[in-house]
């Protein structure tokens, strides 16, 4: 008697998982490049009719003939579309780098609050929380910039608060660094302490490694170039003049003026984001388990080095993969700039330019293109981090 | 060492009694010691002085006319007044409707239920409404009820399947009954979408979205866990690239670009679902994200044991994979639909007229200048109560089905 194998009963083809498999591989393939030929057609025949004008980004090297409200690097109406886009892209960094640092810092504060042991603080932050959470950013974006910034009195009658920071409807003055001729030495020097910060920083850690008794390396790092900094200062005549705002007739004069559309976008993004980075805290601190507090403290430990060496970096390990994707949330919501006039990149390129040129595709080429590879970038970032601080099982 | 039975008699060792009384409680949670007591103090300062400017500002400064004068602009925006009946009916059969579905899924009548069932009563307490709405709010409970009594003789019972049958079928007639079929004469002439704004815009928005991306989402989850290679390619690439954009973005391109992908002779799709299919596309890579998050928690054993009782791919994803992958998530699932929800404010930006839009254009009528603060505050409080709602339903049903429990 021949025993039939297994193996050798083979299913009906259609019943087979490997020509299954192939078969709705290659229907999907087909069904997804046929629509993206399809579109691409239907916009090379469009294209053809209506501009008569191939797909090309030679128009950024024409000049753009349009203002931009602000701008961190010189513009003016004569420069080209490309500059115009630089423009927006910069201020874009600006406003995601500066909310990042604040959102962080408030969120932490929160997200602390919030698991705070008195009563009250944890209720306040709850409210927040559980506010902010659930509202649109837009709608708390228009309400910063037509129900605050702009119901602000007049520069005349203006709200004045130490500093002096003047607070009216023409924006918010503050106090501003001048630089003078030393300026330019006085950065060396601050980059020279950056360097000898890292540097003692390293031979700390190297130390501590090799001694097992870990040094407060952070604290080093920042004294060494707090020190660098102000040996500097006292040294160079005065690299920085502080030109302080006052009032002259209708407008201020002096210091720097932030605009109410940068502070309206700006405030609005910390406040909302801070809701979200403060749940991530919370989250993050009460993951590490209680067992791991009660063995730092039966080692030994006393409560500020349980924190910093027990319960923060594992806290990190949760905290860190969700806030950079608020970071990058940050970042594309400050796209809404374009609700309240402040020229970012979607604003200066998706809306401006884009009127002014008629070209749909390249411009968003651009913009989609500038936002992808951040976020690439970013994810891929995280991605090595990930792998760094890993839990390494078995 | 003691027993028990002796230290019960012992009253030194009881727990001190001051453990109920109001004042114990204040002692531990409020001034247990001295920087506690001072943050309290602080922290109660600062809610008083909050407090007290906000109600000034509610009671004295703030012109609330302007709610009421714009009313019926900010619930159904453009929607002509003698075709609002049609959002009633509407609203009737989705009271029907949420009674059917919870007669088919859950078949009991929970203190839930009884929640649910007395928001529109409760909605008929706002001093703003007339008796009108109020009676309608009256039929929109009616319905529901009545709706949930039926069902129990309906011949399937508990099926989650044919409560989303109920459910599409319900989008359906409800876009029917709110666009019209019969022209410009006829019982329900066509009230075109651009017509269509304030709140009714933004749920309809959020609705449909949430419907529809979800399907959406869970199959492209499924495609980036897939073993076939080219549909995990065609998923990653979908996800991260959508991900990487912001949305105003999409919305733009849709509102521009679109007719550019379609050939000329193709019925230009109007606005407001120009609008609905970038917010679909949008969403549903996110929803694809937080799904495979639930895929990735099931363990091999699960798929190996489905293997092992000979289920094929397809019955082993929707009966046994899927639903743990599902309920692992809801949580997420529920901020992402909360996230759309606000999203849909994004809409106002190009240029239609949800409640935000709605909300612009009130408060850029000469009529009413300088209320922004009482019109954005009541915005923003609605899509408070809408969001804070589904997150607070979402903890309780995350309760019921004992996720983390089990």
């Amino acid at each position: 008697m021949q025993e039939i194998h297994a193996s050798q009963i083979r299913p009906p083809f259609y019943r087979d998982e490997r020509v299954l498999g192939i078969f709705t591989q290659v229907l999907v393939v087909v069904v997804v490049v046929g629509l993206g030929l399809f579109f691409y057609n239907n916009m090379i025949t469009g294209l053809r009719e209506k501009h008569t004008v191939a797909i090309s980004f030679s128009f950024l090297g024409q000049v753009a003939g349009f203002d931009i409200g602000e701008s961190m690097i010189e513009y003016s109406r004569e420069r080209t579309y490309a500059r115009a886009f630089v423009v927006g892209l910069l201020n874009t960094f600006q406003v995601a780098i500066l909310g990042i640092i604040f959102a962080t810092a408030l969120g932490i504060v929160i997200g602390v609050m919030r698991l705070s042991t008195n009563f009250l603080i944890s209720r306040i932050a709850l409210i927040y929380i559980d506010f902010f959470r659930n509202i649109p950013l837009l709608v708390l974006l228009i309400f910063w910039a037509q129900a605050v910034f702009l119901k602000l009195p007049r520069v005349a009658e203006a709200i004045v608060l130490p500093g002096p920071i003047f607070l009216s409807n023409r924006g918010v003055a503050v106090p501003w660094g001048l630089p003078t001729e030393s300026w330019s030495t006085y950065q060396i020097i601050l980059a020279a302490g950056l360097v000898l910060g890292a540097a003692v920083a390293y031979f700390l850690r190297e130390q501590g490694k090799r001694t097992g008794r870990m040094p407060l390396i952070t604290l080093w790092f920042l004294v060494t170039v707090a020190a660098v900094g102000l040996i500097g200062w006292i040294f160079l005549p005065q690299p920085l003049t502080f030109d302080q705002p006052v009032l002259e007739g209708f407008n201020t004069q002096g210091g720097k003026i932030l605009s109410q559309q940068f502070m309206a976008l700006l405030s609005g993004l910390i406040i909302y984001t801070a809701a979200f980075i403060a749940e991530i805290v919370r989250a993050g601190i009460q993951s590490v388990s209680k067992g791991q507090r009660e063995a730092a403290t039966a080692l030994g430990l006393n409560p500020a080095q349980t924190l910093r060496l027990v319960i923060f970096p594992q806290a990190l390990r949760v905290i860190i993969p969700p806030l950079t994707s608020e970071y990058l949330n940050l970042t594309k919501n400050s796209s809404l700039a374009i609700a309240i006039g402040y020229p970012d990149l979607f604003a200066v390129a998706g809306n401006t330019i884009l009127n002014q040129t008629g070209r749909e595709i390249e411009m968003f080429t651009m913009i989609m293109g500038t936002y992808l590879s951040l976020s690439l970038l970013t994810s891929f970032l995280m991605n090595v981090y990930n792998r760094r601080i890993r839990l390494v099982e078995r | 060492m003691t027993t028990a039975a002796d230290t019960s008699l012992d009253r030194s060792v009881m727990p001190p009694s001051e453990r109920r009384t109001l004042l114990g409680w204040m002692r531990r949670n409020l001034f247990s010691d001295l920087l506690n007591s001072a943050l309290t103090v602080v922290a109660a300062a600062v809610v008083f002085l909050v407090a007290l400017l906000l109600l000034r500002w509610a009671l004295t400064t703030a012109q609330w006319g302007v709610i009421p004068a714009n009313f019926n602009l900010i619930m159904r925006g453009q929607y002509p007044a003698e075709e609002a009946w049609r959002l009633w009916l509407a609203l009737y059969l989705l009271g029907g409707v949420i009674g059917l579905m919870w007669r088919l899924i859950s078949g009991k009548f929970s203190t839930a239920a009884l929640i649910v069932f007395l928001i529109p009563l409760a909605l008929r307490e706002v001093p703003l409404f007339s008796w009108m709405t109020r009676f309608h709010l009256l039929v929109v409970a009616g319905a529901g009820a009545g709706a949930f009594y039926l069902g129990a003789y309906l011949p399937i019972q508990r099926s989650v399947r044919a409560a989303v049958y109920v459910l599409l079928g319900y989008l359906v007639v409800m876009l029917v009954i709110l666009r019209g079929y019969s022209g410009d004469a006829g019982p329900m002439p066509t009230v075109t979408t651009i017509l269509w704004g304030g709140l009714l815009l933004s749920l309809l928005l959020a609705f449909f979205g949430i419907t529809l991306s979800f399907p959406l989402g869970v199959a492209l989850a499924l495609g980036r866990q897939s073993k076939l290679p080219a549909i995990r390619i065609i998923s990653v690439t979908y996800i991260e690239f959508i991900r990487g954009v912001p949305l105003i973005s999409l919305l733009f391109m849709g509102q521009v670009m679109l007719q550019l992908f379609l050939p000329d002779g193709f019925p230009l799709v109007d606005r407001v679902l120009r609008a609905l299919v970038a917010i679909i596309l949008f969403s549903a890579a996110y929803t694809a994200e937080n799904v495979r998050g639930g895929l990735q928690s099931i363990s091999r054993g699960q798929y190996e044991a489905a293997q092992a009782l000979g289920l094929s791919t397809y019955r082993t994803t929707m009966h046994i994979i899927l639903p743990q992958a599902l309920r692992a998530v809801i949580p997420v699932l529920v901020g992402q639909f909360i996230s759309l929800f606000k999203d849909t404010t994004l809409v106002a930006l190009v240029g239609l007229f949800d409640l935000l839009g709605i909300a612009r254009t009130i408060t850029a009528n000469p009529d009413w200048l300088g209320t922004q603060q009482e019109v954005f505050v009541v915005v923003a409080l609605l899509f408070w109560i809408f969001s804070y709602t589904m997150s607070y339903a979402s903890r309780r049903i995350e309760q019921r089905l004992g996720v983390g429990e089990r």
